[in-house]
């Protein structure tokens, strides 16, 4: 494998190095020994739906396999009378049982055959592996991924019914580092999973994630010290606040005009500072309210209401500012 | 729509990010400004950002609007954990020689359009 190959792999190729053959092979196979008569061979073959199955000998030694193309070499010579071991192939083509899926991929693609014989250590038969086993083996070790975080989203969206109280609320803290551009956007992304493990719908999680993210980028870019975020998360509306201990906002009603920023130059060369964050936040939340005091610090509430009633009720923003 | 192995190859794109099966991924429609604010106002779901950005913020704002991919344009290059990054969301990553108006003709001309 090239350097270039190794840095393309998906999830499914991480499977396959992931994955032992003995997982998905069929351990209980069929076996055949080199006396049989090729007559016998295709009642078995019918029965169990089978198109091939390896030789053992009385030893359990395994000493070949036989195909179904064994067995028509067999029917056109009218040759059913035979043993097993006129037709069958001796040249194996083996796997060991604790290798990897891949493994079995690079042999399947370099022999174009339909099965291989697993082997363990010993050289004894431990299965056979088909390319329907790899399939099946991928598709339920992806399922698992999935239902994993379908489980996750189950548990989670209970919480709210399964709690009595009179008002119930589940409340998320995140503390956020000055200049941590590195980290910039992992408190909206966890919040945004969070809100789509309760059961939130994606528009209402896509909003708050944005919010979020606004509100997240400038405690990174404009604060002294960093601050926090807290979202309170209730069945009715979803509460988010984010404060800081400075430098505060001179004038808190130009700083929500459009356009306007006091970001500086190396982090608008980032693409920040639009002055387009505030204003992204109110597109997204139903309420906002502004408070800073210059020298003190900034705090923004935003709050988004889930039940519909207030879905149409218009963005109200207040804003404060103290000297 | 379009697929983006169709755009991929059409706009010649240099893929950053593992590979994937490209043409099950749809492109409805695309998005260009290197000011993540306006991005994230105007970008649309599941749709193409061309952009000169290339640092790691790109793939914070992307996996927000679950954007699909990422066109970085006049050869600029992001860093390795840039890339990580968008392998672990899920978010395909290319890179071109060429300038954004250039990038964002050829997709128009494809079919992919503004929202």
């Amino acid at each position: 494998m090239t350097d270039e190959e190794a840095e393309n792999i998906s999830r499914v190729e991480e499977l396959a190095y992931e994955i032992k053959i003995s997982e998905v092979m069929n351990a209980s196979t069929i076996t055949l020994t080199p006396d049989m008569h090729m007559s016998e061979v295709v009642e078995i073959f019918r029965k169990n739906r089978i198109s091939g199955a390896p030789v053992l000998s009385s030893t359990g030694n395994l000493v070949g396999i036989l195909s179904m193309e064994d067995l028509i070499r067999c029917l056109i010579d009218s040759d059913l009378k035979a043993s097993i071991n006129k037709y069958m192939t001796t040249k194996l083509i083996t796997v060991l049982n604790t290798d990897p899926l891949v493994e079995a991929l690079k042999k399947f693609v370099a022999t174009n055959y339909g099965r291989l014989l697993v082997v363990d250590k010993e050289q004894k038969l431990a299965g056979i592996i088909t390319k329907g086993d790899i399939n099946r083996g991928l598709l339920s070790a992806l399922e698992y991924d999935f239902q994993t975080e379908e489980v996750k989203k189950y548990r989670a969206s209970h919480l709210f019914d399964d709690i009595e109280s009179n008002r119930t609320s589940l409340i998320l803290r995140y503390q956020i580092k000055q200049g941590d551009f590195t980290h910039g956007g992992q408190a909206s992304s966890n919040i945004k999973r969070a809100l789509i493990r309760l059961g939130a719908s994606k528009q209402i999680a896509r909003r708050c994630g944005i919010a979020v993210y606004e509100a997240e980028m400038n405690l990174i870019i404009h604060t002294t010290e960093g601050g926090a975020m807290r979202v309170e998360i209730e069945t009715n509306q979803i509460t988010i606040d984010a404060y800081d201990s400075g430098p505060g906002i001179k004038d808190v009603q130009l700083a929500l005009k459009a356009g306007f920023s006091t970001a500086n130059e190396s982090v608008r060369e980032m693409g920040f500072g639009a002055g387009m964050g505030l204003i992204n936040i109110s597109r997204c939340v139903d309420q906002m309210k502004l408070d800073s005091v210059y020298g003190k610090g900034t705090r923004l509430k935003m709050r988004l209401f889930l039940d519909h009633d207030h879905s149409n009720s218009g963005l109200e923003i207040d804003s404060e500012e103290r000297n | 729509m379009n697929n983006l192995a169709q755009i991929i190859q059409d706009l010649d794109l240099n893929l950053l990010t593992e590979q994937k099966d490209f043409s099950d991924i749809q492109i409805p429609a695309g998005y260009t400004s290197d000011l993540l604010s306006c991005v994230i106002a105007g970008a649309p779901s599941q749709g193409v950002w061309v952009t000169i950005q290339a640092h790691l913020n790109i793939i914070a704002v992307a996996a927000l609007l679950e954007l699909n991919a990422i066109i970085i344009t006049e050869g600029a290059l992001p860093d390795d954990a840039t890339i990580a990054k968008a392998n672990e969301e899920g978010i395909s990553l290319f890179n071109t020689k060429r300038n954004s108006f250039w990038v964002v003709g050829k997709l128009w001309e494809l079919g992919i359009n503004a929202e």
